[in-house]
């Protein structure tokens, strides 16, 4: 390790490693070994390749939205085709891919890697999670064949229930399956970093992804049940139009915005805090250093899930709120965004005094720093109540949860996906390619949701199928950009398809990381460890590494 | 706004020129973009720190250089520097945001009210003149303007970037936002809340008149009757005249000069009377009983469009004596119909 | 109930100290000690989540009780009280049958659990009996929300030969709010009572086969847990709903 390589694989271990004879792939075989699986490993897998057919459908959607916007004129489909466009890759990529990205497969693989355990506290509830995914997300598609829904991901009323005949009830029923999912997952990880951490390993000792993943699990058990109850609220105002959201009957529709809201704002950081659970390990790895301020990087992922909870008006601010109310929200947005911002100065720092090298989970954790930065910066836009009203319902929003959700979550995810690859497969994926995909997708986003933001400021309404003519240089920018990022994921499904057959053997530790799941083999046994491991020294400490015996047994055969 | 009015002219005007910033059409817009490039300022700051970090601390620990890491676990001193220095832009950031807040939805006392009805998919305009547009807004400049806006259906929300002024309208109650034009010219109007099918359609075009041209277009385009006018006929065609008759034995309370006073209540309430609490005392008056009086109002929910519900607003707005009442009461007496007795269930 | 676990504290001792490793043990798990009180935390953590669930519904119940005051008044005031606590009594001792289960499973009296289950099934059942009465009664009286809501019994009162103020025709309409939540929020809570229902069947046929009177006792518990918390979710309701204001003060 000492040894001055330019790249890390060529160490002694890796260069004679070998795939180990018994892993969590080959322990047994067969479809329903899969389908029927406790282990977390597997369901992982299974999610991980569910979450990604949704991301492309969801994508493809995108691709058309982008299209279309190429010209003024609402000429490549009709508005309702246009309407459902934009709701449909809402729903999905929300619900079905950012929602559960990370958490369900990163997280479903490694916490218990991570503590030390032999798998999450309820295996079952686990693998129902996965079902219920697939299940919302049949539900989805099958409300896309008869015709799709156009509400907005929003399903703001009275629209949604008085005025629209398209699949709404559908939508509703599989949006509110993949809650449950959703729950689930999050419950499994609470009780599982409380009660299945391995002998020494305490609080201040668990990776600062468990962490994250720790808040995160907090939004989802408590947040996502007002969605599950306000979705049931519009589907029986739908159906029997009883009132409870209708002025007419003394219902009152900002009601309805209000507990929308009340679980949406916590979901965008329950998107977002996995992805900063990545970028933690991510920094480390490659710069050989412990996170600076470890503590300080823990708090501030419990900040933010705690204070998280009491934003959700800013999404209102336009919407005849009480000004005192307004006050008060505008007030705590400012400070959910601190903790954010603590973050990224700790990662920063982290690269302080390091031994830094580039690969690409690296160069994707670079790149989620810049835009995240940008996205949270642009936030505080919104949080202030006077630029708001000029900022809200534009493009400049559109840009803003973009940047953060894209720029941020994604590349996040894409990091994490390549960083834990070889740990999850055994294998390497080019290095040169990757890097190359990472770059593609850096600029593709760029240039895509840069404009956005000019585009908002200047007017141009969200949700507009058409738009005034002197809006379309910005808006064939953003189409182009939109091209290249495109190619920019759609590289890594091809070069990790082909690392799965004719990649490099990757060995125990490739990265010479700190966590315990780097002290085992790749892929990892069923039952995890042999033995299991007693935790005795700090996290991210990479002098114990260094001094690690070196005829530990790490794989069987 | 703390810089030199020409250089702000300048950067403006070259902006502008860019078609990447909009005009600025209001007397608000320069708060708007001021705060703006604050925020701008503090955004392009925290990237180039970051950037900055990032890119220096890459090339100077990069492994060919520095193969050895030197384990650090913190710095409270940063840690306390990077709370609150962003903590302190950030509360600069929501003071600032929180003033202009307050100026753009608090209208000045002399401001001419248009009332705006939106429905799927297209804007009304109503001048209390009696000057209807759909999709079409004529204003005055140098004069604050202040919109009352109601939907019929669903969300929408009413923006015209160039004044920097947008508010949500909404079903079953009033949303108000003002602004003063500066510049003669056309604008664009945008509805920016998802409303349906033709959301992108339901845009219109705002024309800011000097004020001797926008008295001139008045004239031109008067329908006859003003709102006022309007809302008194129908005042008379629901029967509304036969308890609110201005008698002192009558059976509504008097309402004449109503408008701008501070009500008491039945449930001893006292409550200010303005256009929302006249519309809501039409659709909910049993929620709405003045004291002395006994809940006997019908509701019209359902009876009355929300332009009706805005002409009868604007006729009690400017409603001062009984003679009016009077006049409509003797006028309208043979072809009135029963008002309906209490009790009767409208479904 | 929580002195039903304190018995078998002892048994817990002796057991770490001879490892008993129970049939229903999960490998991933390193004691049972572990697996139970991750089962146990596992359920609170989901009652958690029912209470924000339920929390959106009592949220709208409070927003409108407090706009539309009068006519929850008079809506409720045609809930029957005798019912209602009748319900009351029954779900509390249903609840208490519950707990006699978890304490027989504790001190494995197999035949006692099986008793205590059965009880608790009948009085749960005898509960959604009496709801099921209570809703047929407002489907008579066309107090159902919807196209055949009938408020004219709101209007004019005394026709009814009822004693209560009357309301103005559209403060009357408002009555169907105070019956929509009604209806949402106990059919919600009796939805959570048909599923807990039928997990007390299967955990009948369980506890008949003998699978927990042999020390292997949480799904009982957690069981017990969601079904008293099913318990305190009416224990809210019945007074919002049934009890406000019975004893209007003279205006």
């Amino acid at each position: 390790m000492s040894a001055p390589n330019p790249t890390i694989l060529n160490l002694p271990d890796q260069r004679t490693a070998t795939m180990p004879h018994r892993n969590f792939i080959n322990a047994e075989h067969g479809l329903l070994s899969w389908l029927l699986t406790g282990d977390h490993k597997r369901i992982a897998i299974l999610y991980l390749i569910s979450i990604t057919f949704f991301f492309f459908i969801g994508g493809a959607f995108a691709g058309l939205i982008r299209l279309e916007l190429l010209t003024p004129q609402p000429d490549l489909v009709s508005s309702d085709t246009y309407n459902k466009l934009f709701t449909m890759h809402g729903i999905i990529m929300v619900f079905l891919f950012l929602v559960p990205s990370v958490p369900a497969t990163l997280g479903n693989f490694f916490i218990p890697m991570m503590i030390g355990a032999r798998d999450l506290a309820f295996p079952k509830i686990n693998l129902l999670s996965w079902y219920l995914y697939m299940a919302a997300g049949i539900m989805m598609l099958t409300a896309m064949a008869q015709g799709g829904v156009d509400t907005g991901w929003t399903f703001t009323t009275p629209l949604s229930t008085h005025y629209l005949n398209t699949h709404v009830i559908t939508t509703a029923c599989a949006v509110f399956i993949a809650g449950f999912s959703s729950i689930f997952t999050g419950l499994n990880f609470i009780v599982t970093i409380h009660r299945m951490r391995c002998p020494g390993m305490t609080w201040f000792r668990l990776p600062l992804f468990v962490w994250a993943h720790y808040a995160a699990s907090i939004l989802m058990v408590l947040g996502t049940p007002v969605l599950a109850i306000t979705l049931v609220l519009v589907g029986l105002e739908r159906i029997f139009g009883i009132g409870v959201f209708d002025p007419t009957k003394g219902g009152d529709p900002l009601l309805f915005q209000h507990l929308f809201w009340f679980y949406s704002h916590p979901a965008v950081y329950i998107m977002i805090l996995p992805g900063m659970a990545v970028i933690s390990e991510v920094v480390s790895t490659f710069a050989r250093k412990r996170v600076f301020g470890y503590t300080a990087v823990a708090f501030s992922s419990v900040a933010i899930a705690l204070f998280g909870f009491f934003v959700w008006e800013h999404h209102m601010f336009i919407m005849g709120i009480s000004n005192y109310s307004a006050l008060i929200f505008s007030l705590l947005t400012m400070l959910v965004a601190v903790p954010s911002a603590i973050k990224i100065f700790n990662w920063c720092f982290t690269l302080q005094q390091g031994s830094i090298t580039f690969e690409t989970p690296m160069l994707y954790a670079f790149g989620f720093m810049g835009l995240f930065t940008i996205g949270g910066l642009t936030g505080v836009f919104l949080g202030s109540l006077g630029m708001d009203i000029q900022l809200t319902e534009t493009y400049f929003i559109v840009a803003h949860f973009h940047f953060v959700m894209v720029g941020g979550m994604l590349m996040a995810f894409l990091s994490g996906v390549h960083f834990w690859w070889p740990k999850m497969t055994g294998r390497m994926y080019p290095e040169s390619l990757s890097k190359l995909a990472a770059v593609v997708t850096f600029i593709g986003f760029i240039l895509t949701f840069m404009p956005q933001f000019v585009l908002g400021y200047l007017g141009m309404p969200r949700r507009y199928h058409a738009y005034p003519p002197e809006f379309q240089v910005l808006n064939v920018l953003s189409t182009a950009g939109a091209t290249i990022l495109g190619i920019g994921y759609l590289l890594p499904m091809l070069y990790l398809a082909w690392s799965l057959k004719y990649g490099a053997i990757a060995g125990n530790n490739p990265w010479q990381a700190t966590g315990l799941e780097w002290q085992t083999q790749s892929p990892p046994l069923t039952e995890n460890f042999i033995e299991i491991p007693i935790m005795d020294h700090e996290a991210y400490d990479y002098d114990w590494l260094e001094h690690k015996t070196a005829d530990e047994v790490t794989h069987v055969g | 706004m703390g810089i030199s009015p020409v250089l702000w002219q300048f950067l403006v005007k070259w902006l502008n020129a860019s078609a990447l910033f909009p005009r600025e059409a209001s007397t608000i817009a320069p708060y708007m973009d001021s705060l703006y490039f604050f925020l701008l300022a503090i955004t392009f700051v925290g990237i180039f720190l970051v950037t900055t970090l990032l890119v220096t601390f890459s090339i100077r620990y990069r492994k060919a250089v520095h193969p050895v890491a030197t384990q650090i676990e913190g710095s409270t001193l940063l840690e306390a520097t990077w709370t609150i220095i962003p903590l302190g832009l950030f509360l600069i950031c929501f003071v600032w945001g929180a003033l202009l807040y307050f100026r753009i939805y608090t209208p000045p006392a002399n401001a001419m009210n248009i009332y705006i009805v939106g429905k799927q998919w297209m804007w009304k305009a109503e001048h209390p003149g009696g000057q209807h547009e759909i999709n079409a807004l004529h204003v005055p400049t140098g004069q604050p303007i202040q919109l009352t806006m109601i939907s019929q259906d669903v969300f929408h929300s009413f923006s015209i970037p160039e004044f920097r002024i947008k508010r949500e309208v909404i079903p079953g109650r009033y949303s108000t936002v003002w602004f003063e034009a500066t510049t003669p010219g056309s604008y664009h109007l945008f509805c920016t809340q998802y409303c349906g099918t033709n959301h992108s359609a339901m845009i219109g075009t705002i024309t800011a008149l000097s004020p001797a041209d926008y008295k001139k277009w008045t004239e031109q385009s008067t329908s006859g009757m003003s709102l006022a006018q309007n809302g008194e006929r129908i005042f008379a065609s629901m029967g509304c005249n036969a308890c609110h008759s201005g008698n002192a034995a009558a059976r509504g309370p008097n309402l004449a000069g109503v408008f701008g006073s501070t009500l008491r209540l039945t449930n001893g309430s006292d409550v200010l009377v303005n256009e929302a609490y006249l519309r809501d005392a039409i659709l909910n008056p049993s929620q709405h009983v003045t004291s002395g009086y006994t809940p006997i109002m019908p509701t019209y929910q359902g009876q009355i469009s929300e332009d009706g519900l805005i002409d009868l607003v604007e006729y009690l707005k400017n409603l001062n004596s009984n003679d009016r009442v009077q006049q409509t009461l003797t006028i309208s007496q043979s072809g009135q119909s029963a008002p309906p007795a209490s009790g009767v269930v409208k479904p | 109930m929580d002195s039903a676990i304190a018995n078998p504290q002892a048994e817990h001792d002796t057991a770490e100290h001879e490892h008993v490793v129970l049939p229903q043990h999960r490998h991933h798990f390193a004691t049972q000690e572990q697996q139970r009180e991750a089962g146990s935390f596992g359920m609170w953590l989901f009652l958690l989540t029912e209470i924000m669930f339920f929390g959106g519904l009592f949220f709208a119940y409070l927003l409108y009780r407090n706009w539309y005051y009068d006519a929850f008044v008079t809506a409720s005031n045609q809930l029957s009280v005798p019912l209602g606590a009748a319900n009351t009594a029954i779900l509390i001792t249903s609840g208490f049958f519950m707990a006699l289960a978890v304490w027989a499973a504790e001190v494995r009296k197999k035949a006692l659990l099986v008793v205590f289950l059965i009880f608790t099934i009948v009085f749960g059942l005898a509960f959604l009996g009496i709801k099921a009465d209570e809703y047929h009664e407002k489907w008579e009286k066309h107090h159902i929300p919807g196209a055949s809501f009938d408020a004219s019994e709101f209007i004019n009162p005394a026709a009814f030969g009822l004693q209560e103020k009357p309301l103005a025709p559209d403060a009357a309409q408002k009555t169907q709010m105070f019956f929509f939540l009604y209806f949402a929020m106990t059919g919600m809570h009796a939805l959570h009572m048909v599923i807990g229902i039928g997990l007390l069947f299967w955990l009948l046929a369980r506890a008949q086969r003998g699978d927990f009177s042999a020390g292997y006792v949480a799904p009982i518990e957690n069981f017990g847990l969601y079904w008293h918390f099913v318990d305190i979710v009416w224990i809210f309701l019945f007074p919002l709903l049934y009890l406000i204001n019975r004893h209007p003060l003279a205006h």
